[in-house]
């Protein structure tokens, strides 16, 4: 980490980075507004009247032009590599104390959900390329200005870290593109036209058109990774040792999802359990999914029940879990907000409570019912069986009734159409899934720590 | 005059390798389809949709030439690199300050990483365009399990340079497995497994135990991992792409509307 460095020193370090970086931002803007005046696709965003003479149109090209030359004028600042400059192309402490107030873990998820959300419904708007490029230099902008920051910097730069970060980016490219290709879909089909793929989609030669494509990917994909490779060493640290254990230990990024679901499962649920689960789900897919529509091409409104259930899955469960867990857990696996210092000291109170205690201790005012000493293993296992009943009760509740309940209510169709095993494994999955939301809201709201607490069988759930 | 190229293409030796005149008319372009081993896991002609680059994204043979660059890589590593505590990670510094071609690690590295996103994102496309559905459902299984393979490549290799890094990854890692239903000794269930009043699921005998050859990540962890990330996943992998590509041509070529 860069902690030992003054301020000074660290922006200086920094300066050349950033001023490039303006510099690339401003020259791709002004590529955009070139290929826009060139190709007359620019748009007129609205007109600005000059003293009632002429009305002059404000174009998609202007905007951008606009926006190159405000990186250009970030440019210099950046380099300068002088505190004062800098303050010009740095967050805004009070950006970084609203952070600093509000974001906790469960801000974090809630708001990545209700991002995702409003993107999903306001993908109409999204999708156009005048907001998506919009929000592209937006978020260009707030990275580079957040790089001012010793630890925003430290955590983003980590060469380990770097690939989650191409990977948001990649991410938020490729869902645009397929988003604004379904969009496009979606409203052909309203109007009675077949989708764009089927346009235009006669039988070509695979010498030139795929193997082209391919050759030039090859050698895309071949020189990222070598100028990739010659930027950014490999890391390497200290030879193995079995007793200096580091804190945070952080299994590789793609598993993070995985680390993430065990502040709120034990192991054997978030380590072997749920991965099985999501492996097997993954699998049954194309075996649950009885919609014959959407098949080959682009569609959101088609075959939206799997679509939102898939992108539950994987973008707000999977993805956003493992950008908190690269970004957001420091030692001790505590929540640190991205521009925290990572202290080994923080303490977070936990104070969690078992659904057993709160329901013998708490709502009866009894003390949880314990075998007599000394009894036989089965008066053991009833005993336990007891306490532990209203979770076990719940549980089984949630797995086993649920399903007959969805199939008499929203998803009678589905029960209909697929029959009742088919049924069985959907609406199971759907759960599984369920319990990952369920158990981090109850843990925020109740600070419930398990469902079933049986330590004496390893069983926690 | 011939030219020099003409003369090098009308030779024996060119005529016995390359079997197909220039692909510059549509016939040659039919013919060098045909007869190239490497372009004949292509069709000859394909839906112009279906091979757009807007619609696959290219991600598949994205990830398929990560697989190669890793393969090619990880080779020329093994010559510089021995699987033991003592050795692994001084190999790993020579590598880094001694080789020359110093990028070897970091194209091995980041193409794993790469490797990692990009399957993601193949997979990620072939959903949005609901192409795992009929015929492709078991395209997609393949698919799934090639995912998991890719994963497992990436989690085996982290423990090889045998610095705190990947010790510790690989402890947090595995220390899942300790928790296995029925089969890790402290996994639910375990303590119903006695013979005779005899625990059959210690922790020298679960599943932690058998990832890692060992009670803790040690010297035969690293042998075991070693061996699954150089010879084991990567064969396994390479016979299910086999069929994963057969399977692509089989299911009638790339997707697109019906
Ligand atoms: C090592 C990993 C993988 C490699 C190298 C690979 C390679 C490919 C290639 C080259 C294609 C041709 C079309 C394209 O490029 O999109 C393809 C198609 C396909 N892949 Fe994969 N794939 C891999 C993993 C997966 C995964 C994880 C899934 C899904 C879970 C999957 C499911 C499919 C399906 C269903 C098709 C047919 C798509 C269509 O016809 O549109 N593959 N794969």
């Amino acid at each position: 980490m860069h902690g030992h460095l003054s301020q000074a020193e660290f922006l200086a370090g920094m300066a050349a980075f950033l001023g490039v970086f303006y510099l690339s931002l401003a020259i791709m803007n002004a590529i955009a507004a070139a290929f826009l005046w060139e190709s007359g696709r620019g748009v007129t965003l609205f007109r600005v009247n000059v003293f009632g003479l002429y009305s002059l149109p404000f174009t998609t090209p202007i905007l951008w032009l606009l926006v190159a030359t405000y990186f250009v004028a970030l440019s210099p600042l950046a380099f300068s590599g002088d505190p004062y400059m800098m303050w010009w192309v740095s967050l805004p402490t009070v950006v970084i104390d609203t952070i600093d107030y509000w974001v906790n873990p469960t801000v974090y998820t809630v708001g990545s959900l209700v991002f995702f959300g409003s993107l999903f419904w306001m993908r109409r708007f999204f999708v156009k390329p005048v907001v998506a490029w919009s929000c592209f230099n937006l978020v260009l902008l707030f990275m580079g200005f957040s790089m001012t920051n010793q630890s925003f910097s430290a955590i983003v730069t980590k060469a380990d870290n770097v690939p989650i970060v191409g990977l948001m980016f990649l991410l938020g490219f490729f869902t645009w593109l397929a988003t604004s290709r379904a969009v496009a879909n979606d409203d052909r089909a309203l109007r009675g036209e077949p989708p764009l793929e089927s346009v235009d989609n006669e039988k070509v030669l695979v010498w030139p058109d795929l193997v082209y494509t391919e050759l030039i990917c090859m050698v895309a994909v071949l020189a990222l990774l070598l100028v990739w490779g010659l930027l950014l060493q490999a890391p390497l640290e200290e030879p193995a040792s079995s007793v200096k254990t580091p804190n945070p230990s952080k299994a590789p990024w793609y598993f993070l999802g995985l680390q993430e679901m065990l502040v709120y499962y034990d192991p054997w649920m978030a380590g072997v359990v749920l991965p099985s689960v999501i492996l097997f789900g993954l699998i049954a897919i194309p075996y649950l999914d009885f919609n014959k529509l959407g098949n080959g091409y682009y569609t959101i409104s088609q075959r939206k029940f799997a679509y939102l259930n898939f992108q539950f899955g994987f973008l707000v469960l999977w993805v956003t879990l493992i950008v908190m867990g690269t970004f957001l857990r420091g030692p001790n696996w505590n929540f640190f907000h991205p521009f925290e210092t990572w202290d080994t000291h923080k303490v977070e109170a936990l104070s969690n409570v078992d659904l057993s205690q709160w329901f013998w201790n708490d709502l009866f005012g009894v003390a949880r019912p314990k075998a007599p000493e000394g009894s036989g293993g089965l008066k053991q296992f009833l005993y336990i069986a007891y306490r532990e009943s209203p979770g076990i009760v719940f549980i089984i509740g949630y797995l086993v009734l649920l399903p007959p309940v969805m199939a008499a209510t929203f998803m009678r169709k589905f029960f209909i159409k697929m029959g009742f095993i088919r049924f069985m494994v959907l609406s199971n999955l759907m759960l599984m899934m369920g319990l990952l939301p369920l158990k981090m809201i109850l843990r925020w709201s109740v600070n419930l720590k398990y469902f079933i607490s049986i330590p004496e069988y390893f069983l926690n759930l | 005059m011939d030219s020099l190229s003409e003369i090098i293409r009308n030779s024996q030796i060119w005529k016995s390798i390359i079997r197909h005149p220039m692909p510059v008319d549509r016939r040659n372009r039919i013919v060098v389809m045909l007869t190239n081993f490497f372009l004949h896991l292509h069709p000859v002609s394909a839906k112009k949709q279906g091979i757009a680059l807007s619609y696959t994204w290219c991600m598949g043979g994205i990830t398929f030439f990560l697989f190669l660059v890793e393969t090619v890589t990880g080779v020329l590593l093994m010559f510089y690199y021995r699987p033991t505590v003592e050795w692994a990670y001084s190999d790993i510094v020579a590598l880094r300050d001694v080789v020359s071609l110093g990028v070897l690690r970091e194209l091995h590295r980041w193409g794993a990483h790469a490797m990692v996103i990009t399957v993601w994102l193949h997979m990620y496309r072939v959903f949005l365009t609901g192409s795992y559905k009929p015929p492709r459902e078991f395209n997609w299984v393949l698919g799934v399990i090639l995912l998991l393979l890719t994963l497992l490549l990436s989690f085996t290799g982290y423990l090889l340079p045998w610095d705190q890094l990947a010790i510790w990854a690989i402890t947090v890692g595995s220390n899942m497995a300790r928790a296995t239903p029925f089969l890790g000794n402290e996994g639910p269930g375990a303590a119903l497994l006695t013979v005779g009043g005899i625990d059959m699921i210690t922790n020298a005998s679960d599943a932690r135990f058998l990832t890692l050859g060992a009670r803790f990540v040690g010297e035969e962890t690293l042998n075991r991992f070693y061996v699954l990330h150089c010879v084991a996943i990567p064969l396994g992998a390479a016979l299910l792409l086999a069929i994963h590509f057969w399977r692509i041509r089989k299911d009638g070529g790339i997707s697109g509307p019906l």
